[in-house]
Parts: C-alpha cells; structure tokens; sequence
C-alpha cells in the first residue's frame, strides 16, 4: 500500500463530483491524491491500464446475511467478501439474523477480527436492534455502537411491536445511526410468494402488499412523532413507495433501498415452484417493479442494495414451502442493475453509481462513496459494455442460489480497490 | 398400436389439469367410460397394467383417494404398495426425491403422490423418470378429484360445455377448487366460486371466474354446486368465526335449494361435515350425485393409469374396451 497507484485512461465517473469524462486517478496511502488528466505520478507509482474502462467510486452495499456465525455452510465472512469484492463493492453492511445474532458487542468485536482476516471488502457490523432478535428489549446499541456496529436492524424479522420501535428511533439519536427496518405486518405474513393471480393458481400462500405497507406507514408516523432515522430495506410494494413520497415530501428522516431483483423479475418466476424466486419480501408484479422503479429515478428510494442471501443447494432443491427465502446477489447486482435501469435508457450510468455507491455513503454519513482528493481510496474498475454469462459455478460466494442463472448480462466489474489496494482482479 | 389423436397431450404424468387441453380432458373422461363397467363385473380385474409396480406414496392422511387409487390399480391388474409418512423414512429426515429415488431404484413403474405442499408433485415428476400422479398436493391440484367430477356432471347432465358450475366454501385451501376450475374452463363450461370473502383467494377472477358472496346467488346462478367439504381448522385460524355461522350463512340447505329454478345436480368430494356445508337432507336427496362420483373416481383413475402406462386415449375409449374385453 506504501507504493502509489496510478490507474491511468479510464473513464471517471463520479456523481459525487459531477465527473463523467476521461481522466486519470492517483492514489496514495490509501486516499485518492488527485483526479485529472494526463496526471504524472510519481516514479514509484505502480500502474493500472484502465482504457476502455470506467473507474467509479466503490459499490456500497448497506444489506448483505454474510451468515457468520452459525451459517457457514452457506456463507462466511471470507467467501462473501470476496464475493462482494467480485461484485465492485467495497463496503458490505452485514446483517446481525446470525445464530447467535449479533446482539453484544462481542459478537461485533468478532466479525471486524474476522473481515480484516479474511482481507476482501470493508464488512460493518449491523447490531440486533433486540435481544436475540426477539423483538422484546432493546439491546445496549451504545455498547454495539463503541465496538464498530453502524445501524441496528432486526433485519430477517420485522421490530414488530410498535413501542419498540418507537423507542429505538429515540434511542438510536445519541449514535446518529439508522434503523434499518424489514417492513413486515407478521399478522398478514405467513406466506411463501406474491398474493396474487399466480399464487392462487400454484397454490401457495400470499403474502400480500399491504404486509409491507402497513408496517412502512407505521413506521414513518413513528419517525414524525421521534425524529430518528428510519432506513426501510428491500420496498417491494406500490402502496410501501406512496407512503415513502410522502414522507419524503415532508422532509422526514426516512430513507430506503429496493434490491436488483425487485426492479427486474416479478412473481411469474415462481411458476414451476421455482424456489430460486423464492424472497422476502416477494417478487412482485409489473405494477410493483415499475412503482419501485419510477421511485428509485425520483428518489424517493435512494439506493439499491442487494439482500444478498446465500442457501445451499440443498436448501433450495426442496418443496417450494419448505425452502428457506432468499437469493444471492452481491456478484449480480451491478450487471442486473444495469439490465433493469440502464440499458432500458431510464438511467445513465453515472446515474446508478450515484444509487450504487454516493447515495449510500451519503445517507449512511460514510467517507466513501466518492473519488474526491482525501476520501478514501475504496474504487471499482468496470467495463459498461462487457457482455458475460450469469454462470453460478463461478461465483466466489459459498452458496449458488440465483433465479438469473444463465442469464446474459452487460456490465461487469473487473477491478475492485479497497484503501488503494487492489483486492479483486477478474483473470 | 398407438393411434392416439394428435391433439390428445397427456405426458408422462397427471400433476394437473392446467394447461391440458380440452381434448386432452375430454379423452381422459372418455377413457373412463368402459373402465366403469369392470367394477360392475363379479370379477372385477382386467390384466391391463399386469406385471407394473405402482407406489402410493401418502404424505398425508388419505382414505378415500387411497382407497380409490388402490382398487383402480388392483382390478387392473398392478402390484401396488403403500406407503405413509408414518413410519417411513420421510420421519428420518430423508427427502422426498430420495425416497422416490430409493423406490426407483427398486424398478417400480408408477408413484401416486398425495403431500402436503403445493408444487410437491411437480417436484417429483420432475425428478424421477416413472410416471407421477397427482393425488393432491398442498393447495394447488387434484386433477383426478376434478376429473371425476366432471364425469359425475357429464352423467347426469348429458354435457359439460355452457353449464354454469359454482363451487362453494373454502375456496383459498382448495386443491380440488383449482383443478375444476381449469378443466371445467377447458371443457366450456362457466365456473364460479362462492364463499366468505375471507376463503376466496386474490386474483381468482384473473383465472376466468365469477365469485359470488352470497349463496342464495350461486344457488340462482348454477346448474351445479360442487360444495367444498370446510376444514374445521380453519376457524381457528379466523377466516371464520364458527362452524354454526358458516352453516348458518353459506351452509347449503334444502329451504335454499327449493328456491332454485332448476334441478340442480349436487357434487361434494367428501368427507361430507353433515350440518355444515351441507345438510343431510341435500346431501342425501335426489339432487345429490355425491355417491356416483365415488363410483366414478375408480374408473377415471383406472382411465388415467391405463392413459400413462400407455394405452390409447379417447376416442380410443374403443380401443380400451378391446384390450379389456
């Protein structure tokens, strides 16, 4: 890392800047140096040949099960952040649903031990939001806080009781850190996929929209009457992005993220009781992907996370009820992303590194998220216009579980830089 | 030897009635007719499916599919075996495909698979090469249910085409709801559902269905109420609030069904919850087929494990009653 790093010819694209055109980036010690052209580096500095490349602020991920501790057979902390690294993310936010959660400040103190191990993309620690993710007591958040956690979430299971979650906006003020909620009625759940004309025709129970929505409103009320910081994950539903245009209109601390997949398939992947497509919340249908779309233009969402949620084989190949829900997603969702919001002319990409990287950071109040001098040297190299095969055999993550499987993709990450190093070279 | 009709599409397996087409169903009914008549026979076996081995692979308590199943099989002429979770290997904790895979492995040449989720004999038809069967999985089919139904109707009524048929109560949970809905629409026929609204799924009428909340309406509307038996647990699950008050308001009475304006013909695919759904008196009267459709279940499942074995279809149904001759 002593060493400067030049990667010279690329094409800049950074938001945050409001830089899109070719220029070269200097890195050193870890921080960008300089962004401009025909930079000389110093006689020292190692090269990177980026012609014909983007070079971009490093993806930011603020919802990935990294499944470490107790999930290892579907994901550690060293697979899924070389999986991360392979994604063009520099960040990863790991959720705490661990057997045990991550509900103390040792279990957090453990997961950073075990991300600068494993020597892939920077891992924060999200702490329970409840003991034991019971949703009962608040866990000691300044204690979690002090060991490295960023955000408290309950993430895998709604904070359903709605004195809690009340008290966690308040409390979580002294931090300055969002509640990530997974907005979830659990007295309308139950189901396994969307409620709607395809369920009812497979014979699999719903799981309506309004299972999201309902809690979505609650929880703005409670961000009226706190002023904490809710952050909703994975908005699915057309009803859950109206209650969000409205608090946004009236300047509430409510922000949100919707997955790739929620902007790309819809509940007919199910057809065939394909568990692939088997998520939490559901795919959809059209009128929902085009709603969290349209809402991720306006931003109304602001940023696009991946829920990446390693199964095994094993999991998946069952009776679509008994399936556990989820899809991996952290080395798909750059190319999905584009498919669904570039390459349909809705979005430049300079547009979806902003949903992709700034946005993140900027919501989350992180230093990343940007190439400007200072900040840190956390970078992807990517080729917009590199058509590749989904082939989960090749995935660097533990588990294989995708519905895109053999899907063709345009966009691909082939560099990844994390505090100047470069950490992933795609062969 | 096969002259089967080339619009007559049954694959290696029944896992249900979407999808098929009208030929397809229309070829199973009249397959079933000639295998009627065998269990009217004083000895009641034909050697059609003689030396095949067919597994009946019950995940869920069952007696008359089982039963229903075995005597198709047994008059013609396979080797059966039942097997129940109880007391299999599925309580070890071996999968489903590896219990089939297992059985396969013994050589057997059928699996009639009754389970509790949906899509499970999807998945298994899937995965084994034998010749599945749906006997009813989870929520989503029962095609053989719906094929004696429709057999049951076309007997009484001549027809299927242009009837309108309502099918009544839990209509969310109801396996045997699905697969007439999508044979009775293949046939012709206008389907209905009608029930709480609590017990009607979303997006039903996106399946070419008309509801009604009302019975008093279904029973105006239709030529035949097909009156789903209510499981008891679901008022404790709060789609409603008592087995009185279903009774009381959708229950099929004989006060109501005088106010038809036709004969209308009663199906009900058992077990009968006597005093709930349907009362004694519409269940035991002369407007009730609901014993003739057991009758009629033996012969359209001997019709569809002759069909899948093999045999030739429809208006073949000559060509069966040769070879049973």
């Amino acid at each position: 890392m002593n060493r400067p790093l030049l990667l010279r010819g690329g094409r800049v694209v950074d938001p945050s800047q409001d830089l899109d055109g070719p220029a070269d980036v200097l890195v050193r010690e870890g921080r960008i140096e300089a962004v401009g052209n025909d930079i000389t580096g110093p006689d020292d500095a190692t090269v990177l040949d980026a012609s014909g490349q983007v070079v971009a602020p490093g993806l930011i991920d603020v919802h990935v099960h990294l499944r470490e501790p107790g999930g290892e057979h579907k994901e550690t902390i060293h697979t899924g952040s070389h999986a991360a690294l392979a994604g063009g993310f520099t960040t990863v936010w790991a959720m705490p649903n661990t057997d045990p959660p991550i509900d103390d400040p040792a279990a957090v103190g453990y997961l950073r031990l075990a991300a600068r191990a494993a020597r892939g993309t920077q891992v924060m620690p999200i702490g329970a939001a409840s003991i034991g993710q019971k949703g009962e007591r608040m866990t000691e958040i300044g204690g979690l806080v002090k060991a490295g956690a960023v955000a408290v979430s309950d993430d895998g299971a709604p904070v359903w009781d709605t004195g809690l979650m009340r008290r966690l906006l308040e409390y979580t003020q002294t931090f300055g850190i969002p509640v990530l909620q997974h907005a979830e009625d659990v007295a309308l759940a139950g189901g396994v996929m969307n409620e709607g004309v395809v369920a009812t025709a497979l014979g699999l129970r719903g799981l309506p929209n309004a299972a999201e929505s309902c809690i979505v409103a609650r929880d703005i009320q409670l961000v009226e009457l706190t002023g904490g910081h809710l952050h909703v994950c994975h908005v699915s539903a057309r009803q859950s992005v109206e209650q969000l245009r409205m608090a946004k209109e009236k300047g509430l601390t409510v922000t949100s993220e919707v997955t790739p997949h929620h902007l790309s398939l819809t509940d007919e992947m199910c057809r065939g009781y394909n568990t692939e497509a088997k998520v939490n919340p559901p795919l959809r249908t059209e009128d929902d992907v085009e709603a969290v779309t349209q809402a991720l233009l306006d931003g109304v969402i602001d940023i696009i996370a991946t829920d990446h949620a390693p199964h095994t084989y094993e999991e998946k190949e069952q009776e679509f009820d008994y399936a556990p829900f989820g899809i991996n997603g952290l080395e798909t969702a750059f190319g999905l992303s584009m498919r669904a919001l570039v390459q349909t002319g809705r979005l430049s990409l300079s547009g979806l590194i902003d949903r992709m990287s700034c946005n993140p950071a900027r919501i989350m109040g992180l230093e990343s998220g940007t190439l400007r001098p200072g900040a840190p040297a956390d970078i992807v190299v990517l080729d917009p216009d590199e058509r590749w095969t989904v082939d989960p055999a090749d995935f660097r993550s533990r588990s294989r579980n995708t519905p895109i499987a053999g899907w063709e993709l345009i966009g691909r990450v082939n560099h990844t830089l994390v505090a100047g190093e470069i950490r992933f070279e795609r062969n | 030897m096969n002259q089967a009709r080339p619009e007559f599409e049954l694959g290696k397996d029944l896992v249900g009635l979407e999808g098929l087409s009208r030929l397809t169903i229309t070829g199973i009914l009249d397959t079933a007719e000639p295998f009627k008549e065998i269990s009217e026979r004083a000895i009641k076996k034909v050697p059609v499916l003689r030396g095949k081995t067919i597994v009946n692979l019950f995940f869920e308590p069952s007696t008359r599919t089982r039963i229903s199943f075995e005597f198709a099989e047994k008059r013609l002429g396979a080797d059966t075996v039942n097997i129940s979770s109880s007391g299999s290997s599925v309580v070890k904790g071996e999968t489903l495909v590896d219990t089939a895979r297992n059985l396969e492995a013994m050589r057997i040449d059928m699996v009639v698979i009754r389970h509790s989720s949906s899509g499970a004999a999807s998945f298994l038809a899937d995965r084994i090469p034998s010749n599945v069967i749906n006997a009813g999985d989870g929520q989503h089919e029962h095609p053989t249910q719906a094929l004696l139904d429709m057999l049951t109707i076309r007997d009484r009524l001549g027809r299927i085409e242009g009837l309108k048929v309502c099918i009544v109560g839990d209509i969310v949970h109801s396996r045997v709801a699905r697969s007439n809905i999508f044979g009775l629409r293949a046939l012709g026929a206008e389907v209905a559902v009608c029930g709480p609204r609590s017990l009607i799924p979303h997006g039903i009428e996106e399946l070419g269905v008309e509801s009604f909340y009302h019975i008093e309406d279904a029973i105006e509307w239709a030529d035949a109420l097909n009156i789903l038996r209510l499981q008891l647990e679901r008022m404790k699950t709060g789609f409603i609030p008592s087995l009185r008050e279903y009774n009381r308001v959708f229950g099929v009475t004989r006060a109501r069904l005088a106010k038809a304006p036709r004969e209308t013909v009663i199906l009900h695919p058992g077990p009968i919850n006597r005093g709930v759904e349907i009362d004694s008196a519409v269940a035991d009267g002369p407007q009730s087929v609901i014993l003739p459709q057991v009758t009629n279940g033996v012969a359209v499942r001997m019709a569809v494990l002759y069909l899948l074995a093999g045999g030739v279809p429809g208006g073949g149904a000559e060509a069966a009653k040769q070879e049973i001759a």
